[in-house]
């Protein structure tokens, strides 16, 4: 069967809130969960951990994986399921023939024979036809004769990373290191891409699971960088991985649609100096976990108190405030005047960008979530003259929680609460520093994707004074009203984290 | 020797050619004319079909930033997903016109409403909305909950309501409000509330 995963649909559950009406504990669910947990742990001890042997097809109408079979020795896959993406197909079974017909080709097999009849032409397959309950397996090895008669055209078969790329879909690309200071690696593609994305302390890797992404002329590419030495193209199981080795943690952002990703050392959080000796257990990360290499014997979870989420950045500048001022840049300054005034109450905040970098919504959540952070503060700007405006999450219709993961569209959904709780004390510190305040819920991602206290901030000018925004008294006093109300409820906020 | 009724007949083949192509000539430099002479004033908008109806639109205003319910009699065909197609198509009508209360790009227009059971209804917007829609958290609301709202409140029975772009997925309206969701008109009407209250 074809199967097209959405990678990053869901995110694993960390916590649950008391006292609200969390199905997930009660006692029923929870007789439910215990049970699958126990098929699941009988299942780890009776058996060997196995990976899904699958194979990818790339095609103008579909990118997919299908399963790959085992039959004496050697792989197969069922041909009506490799088939049904790419056009009109159908098969019947005759006794031991099973006669294919794909669009207005047709074809026979025979169980147990090596020969076929396609077109009205005898050809050998390397191994014996398979036939299982109406279902024709064909060897793996076979398709490079098989295929280019039944579709009518060339194709190119990698049997040893089991891919396949029907006519000219080939993704390829281009990468080389910019010395700039600090050195990066920018990978061109041809058309957009959105691999998976994992760090390990001294690689970065991009998993291509539904892009049609080839080697370049050498699988190891080597760059004159300290930083960023080498890179190495793998393919396997239906999957294109990028190892970027990297002596430095680093991290990768997309640009131009998706056609670019530059790889650059992660920014390391800029601890507050004048912290108070106070400081609360929590200790500031050094960098965050999912993006970041880990020293061995260090924690294994070191906890910012909030991340604070500058909108937009790089490529994509938000709104044009005014023809000098763009919305990315007062994001960023006012989330700075946030962390240092978070940092001076003890409380640690670290900054998903600190630069003019491009992050995807799904990266940002993702870094939020992996930090465990108490709390998610996004941060825009209009110039709508109105003040402040607060925004926890409006949660669409999502799908449903899988066991301990939750749907990622409505993953915000057990924080919702603690979320509009924050809000109002914010709300309420701004309305007595006289600032202009309204608290909506709005559709706005990634507030829905994370997974703890979550609210945007919307600053605007007072009046007409656009440029306002940029001052930073105004943003100060902003950021002061916002941290007092942060503080008001850090006790929740904290105890909700453990 | 040439017979001679023969040259008499080609001769007046020849003659009614010649008139022929002449005449053809003519013509065509009239319709040519004609084309040029009377530009196209059929008007660009759809023909009204169907008796006038009272409706509810659900009117942004950018002063204030509020969603209000507002009566309005329009032309209604009979289908359910024409209705829906004029409902949304009027309420652009307001926002187009010139005291618009919250302006759209020049060129913005629903390309159509698709409605699926149960309870489903997709709205197409053209390019020239999304591209030409102002950029800002609360602008973008505004325009999405004005269109869910005045949708469910006039036809019945929708239940989510998901926004596409010339036929396509879009990722934002102008940046920041998402429509990659299914939106629940349970849920949307909850912000309806909350934007009918003054600030």
């Amino acid at each position: 069967m074809a199967s097209n995963n959405a990678a990053g649909s869901i995110v694993q559950h960390e916590g649950t809130e008391e006292g609200e009406n969390l199905k997930l504990f009660d006692s029923s669910r929870f007789a439910h969960v215990l049970g699958r947990f126990l098929v699941l742990a009988s299942a780890v001890v009776f058996s060997s951990p196995t990976v899904q042997s699958q194979f990818s097809v790339y095609s103008k109408a579909a990118n997919y994986s299908v399963a790959v079979v085992e039959r004496n020795g050697t792989d197969y896959l069922g041909l009506l399921e490799l088939l049904e993406p790419l056009g009109v197909v159908s098969a019947r079974q005759n006794g031991d023939h099973w006669k294919l017909r794909y669009n207005d080709v047709e074809s026979e097999f025979v169980m147990g024979q090596a020969r076929t009849r396609i077109r009205g032409k005898d050809f050998n397959l390397p191994a014996s036809f398979v036939l299982e309950n109406g279902r024709g397996l064909v060897p793996i090895l076979g398709l490079g004769t098989l295929l280019p008669q039944i579709l009518g055209g060339p194709i190119t078969l990698n049997l040893f990373g089991r891919r396949l790329f029907i006519g000219d879909v080939a993704i390829h690309f281009t990468a080389e290191v910019v010395n700039t200071e600090p050195a990066k690696l920018v990978m061109n593609f041809g058309n957009p891409v959105n691999p998976m994305i994992a760090t390990e302390p001294g690689k970065l890797e991009m998993i291509f699971t539904h892009d049609p992404v080839v080697a370049p002329g050498s699988q190891t590419l080597t760059f004159d960088s300290k930083a960023i030495p080498s890179a190495t193209f793998e393919e396997s199981n239906g999957i294109a991985k990028l190892v970027v080795t990297t002596t430095v943690p680093a991290m990768a952002s997309f640009s131009n649609d998706g056609r670019t990703i530059t790889v650059t050392p992660a920014s390391t959080p800029v601890l507050p100096a004048h912290a108070p000796p106070q400081t609360p257990p929590a200790v500031p990360a050094t960098v965050p976990p999912a993006v970041a290499s880990r020293e061995p014997g260090a924690p294994v979870r070191q906890h910012v108190f909030a991340v604070i989420d500058p909108a937009h950045g790089g490529d994509e500048r938000g709104a044009a405030l005014t023809d000098q001022l763009q919305e990315k840049d007062v994001t960023l300054a006012f989330s700075r005047h946030l962390r240092e005034l978070l940092g001076g109450r003890g409380l640690s905040a670290w900054l998903e960008r600190d630069s003019d970098v491009t992050l995807s919504l799904d990266q940002r959540a993702a870094m939020s979530n992996a930090s465990g952070a108490a709390l998610y503060i996004a941060v825009h700007a209009t110039s709508e003259s109105n003040g402040v405006r607060l925004y926890t999450a409006l949660l669409p219709s999502g799908g449903p929680n899988q066991g301990w993961f939750l749907d990622w569209d409505t993953a915000q959904t057990a924080f919702e609460g603690l979320s509009q709780i924050t809000a109002a004390s914010v709300t309420t510190e701004l309305e007595s520093k006289q600032v202009s305040v309204r608290n909506l819920s709005a559709p706005l991602r990634p507030l829905n994707n994370v997974v703890t206290a979550a609210f945007a901030i919307e600053i605007g000018p007072e009046s007409d004074d656009i440029t306002q925004l940029s001052s930073p008294e105004y943003q100060e006093r902003l950021a002061e009203a916002v941290v007092s109300g942060v503080a008001d409820v850090r006790d929740q906020l904290e105890a909700r984290r453990k | 020797m040439i017979p001679r009724h023969l040259i008499i007949a080609v001769v007046v083949l020849g003659v009614m050619a010649s008139g022929m192509s002449v005449y053809v000539w003519n013509m065509r430099g009239r319709v040519v004319r004609t084309e040029a002479s009377t530009p196209n004033s059929q008007p660009v908008a759809r023909p009204a079909a169907g008796p006038s109806e009272q409706v509810t639109l659900y009117v942004a205003y950018d002063e204030g930033g509020m969603l209000r319910p507002q009566a309005a009699r329009i032309p209604l065909p009979s289908g359910r997903q024409e209705r829906a197609e004029e409902l949304l198509r009027a309420l652009v009508d307001i926002y187009l016109g010139k005291s618009s209360p919250h302006v759209l790009g020049t060129g913005s227009e629903i390309r159509g409403v698709y409605l699926a059971d149960p309870g489903l209804a997709v709205i197409d917007l053209n390019a020239a909305f999304a591209n030409g829609h102002r950029s800002g958290v609360l602008v973008e609301e505004l325009t999405l909950t004005s269109l869910v709202a005045t949708l469910s409140a006039n036809i019945p029975a929708i239940t989510q309501v998901k926004i596409l772009v010339d036929g396509k997925e879009r990722e934002s309206l102008a940046g920041h409000v998402d429509l990659t969701a299914f939106y629940d008109v349970a849920r949307v009407n909850q912000l309806v509330t909350q934007l009918a209250a003054e600030p």
